[in-house]
């Protein structure tokens, strides 16, 4: 099973903290997991300008390519003037439309403020979902608070992306099975 | 009615072709590539079987990037026009966006003498644009490097003097385009992907229109079709002058289950290749069903479905793409063999005027 998690902002600690921690609790609990960071503050992604994913080079070929080949895909997001970053956005405007057809996505978001708390379901869903990805329904909200420096310090959200990471991998596991048996019917 | 122009006879029914995009991928089922130069023999080789088959048409696509090995369709085709004496032949697509219209120009009326009048251009835009870096184009100009020269190649067709200016191209004053084709111009097709806003745009144009139909429902294509045919009317013309073209995926075998299972992989693993995603393998089930565009199945099927495309469409000509994806040649012979001597003639029994 390959999982990319993708922290999608190239400001801030926060989002990259949290993610960091997404990144031990998979090495911690499910080593066969071949997983990878991508945080976008590390890469120098073009443009979308509409042609194909195969059609970029350098770092945007990079990261889309490790997008397309992963089977669940966990995004870290900051959510900034109401919304998500432009750069999380150009990442998607860069893939094909169904992109995230039979792969699962989790959500991490990092806010300012509670205020903030549905735009990951009003925003961030409506555009995994059009996509095609299987969308793990909770996703953990972590605010300002919840951090001191560059850690988290609220026990309730170290559980909470236990939980994301677990229901993350039980759903890729539980949907390629089921493809896998349905694809198998098929004959062919 | 009249589509002599672009050389169709629809007394003798719908037309059947072959095309190719020329693409080089591994056989999935043994992930061996054939090397690039017996991939493009093969193509002469299936253009000659399929002349001995009584197939219409067989077309050469224009690709740049890798796991593609016919860059230089023309010469393919200049080649295919030697190797065979009746069947016609063309390009599937020619990009004219990044070529010279005129350079085109001479190279297709050169076939077409040396193919005894048998040569035609479907010129498209790419779907990939690695071209556009490699032949020094700048693709923000994708939508008009192709609407010009794609106009220009029509004046040229249409008349042995031009004057003509452009933003993309110096200037032409008095200039005669030579040779000229055999009959004084050749059948220049535009192709045209799945919305109907494309198709609209040949209509405008007052062209003949190639419609690619990856897969999906036939009603879906009808649509676009019908938009084409208003569009003809809304520009003055009659569509009854102007032949429709679809394209698709094309395998038979003896039944439907083994045409699925023999061409899926070929499918998947080239889409992935040449597109970045494969074929979801629900969506190539129901590409089985009558009411689909995709043309995989037992020859019985593949007839009814042609009638069914045909009754709905009113085309003149169906384009298959049967070697996708590293299909193995002697599936490919097979495949020709099947079309000879079982599809052609049902079709011609059931469209032809009698």
């Amino acid at each position: 099973m390959k999982i990319v998690g993708l922290s999608g902002s190239i400001v801030g600690s926060k989002t990259r903290t949290a993610m960091n921690d997404v990144a031990m609790e998979i090495a911690d609990k499910y080593p066969e997991v071949d997983f990878r960071l991508i945080d976008l503050a590390d890469f120098n992604i073009q443009f979308s300008d509409g042609r194909n994913y195969l059609d970029y080079d350098g770092d945007t070929a990079y990261v889309t390519k490790e997008l397309m080949d992963a089977d669940a895909i966990i995004i870290g997001t900051p959510i900034f003037q109401a919304s998500i970053p432009a750069t999380l956005k150009n990442i998607f405007d860069l893939l094909p439309e169904k992109a995230f057809q039979d792969k699962v996505v989790s959500i991490v978001v990092t806010a300012g403020s509670s205020k903030h708390f549905l735009i990951p379901e009003q925003q961030l869903k409506p555009i995994l979902s059009y996509m095609k990805a299987q969308v793990v329904q909770s996703y953990v909200f972590i605010e300002e608070k919840d951090f001191y420096r560059r850690e988290i310090i609220n026990d309730d959200v170290s559980f909470r992306i236990e939980r994301l990471v677990e229901d993350t991998v039980v759903l890729t596991e539980t949907y390629s099975n089921i493809r896998k048996a349905k694809e198998e019917e098929y004959g062919f | 009615m009249n589509m002599e122009k672009y050389r169709i006879n629809q007394n003798e029914g719908l037309e059947f072709g072959l095309y190719t995009l020329g693409d080089h991928l591994p056989n999935p089922l043994t992930g061996e590539r054939i090397s690039a130069e017996q991939r493009i023999n093969e193509m002469v080789e299936a253009a000659k079987l399929a002349e001995q088959a009584g197939i219409h048409f067989f077309s050469v696509g224009e690709s740049h990037q890798e796991y593609f090995t016919t860059q230089a369709h023309t010469v393919v085709l200049a080649a295919i026009a030697q190797a065979t004496e009746k069947i016609k032949i063309g390009s599937s697509s020619t990009i004219i966006s990044t070529s010279d219209p005129v350079r085109v120009y001479e190279d297709f009326a050169t076939i077409d003498l040396l193919s005894n009048g048998r040569a035609e251009i479907i010129a498209g835009r790419a779907s990939r644009v690695g071209l556009f870096e490699l032949l020094g184009y700048d693709l923000r100009n994708y939508e008009e490097l192709f609407e010009e020269k794609f106009e220009l190649l029509l004046q040229i067709n249409e008349n042995e003097v031009v004057n003509w200016n452009g933003e993309f191209r110096a200037p032409l004053r008095n200039a005669k385009v030579l040779p000229r084709p055999k009959d004084g111009s050749l059948p220049i097709w535009r192709a045209v992907g799945g919305t109907p806003a494309s198709a609209i745009k040949a209509g405008i144009q007052g062209v003949p229109m190639a419609l690619a139909m990856l897969g999906g429902p036939v009603s879906h294509f009808k649509l676009s079709i019908d938009a084409y045919r208003e569009s003809l009317i809304q520009a003055g013309r009659d569509p009854l002058d102007f032949p429709v073209a679809t394209t698709g995926f094309f395998y038979t075998a003896e039944t439907t289950q083994q045409a699925l299972r023999e061409y899926y992989p070929h499918i998947n693993e080239g889409m992935k290749y040449t597109n970045g995603r494969g074929f979801a393998k629900q969506l190539f089930a129901q590409g089985a069903d009558k009411r689909s565009v995709m043309l995989v199945g037992s020859p019985a099927e593949i007839i009814e479905k042609i009638l069914y495309q045909h009754e709905q469409f009113g085309h003149q000509r169906y384009m298959a793409q049967l070697e996708f994806g590293g299909v193995p040649f002697d599936k490919v012979m097979k495949n020709i063999e099947i079309i000879g001597n079982e599809i052609l003639p049902a079709i011609k029994k059931y469209t032809a005027k009698k």
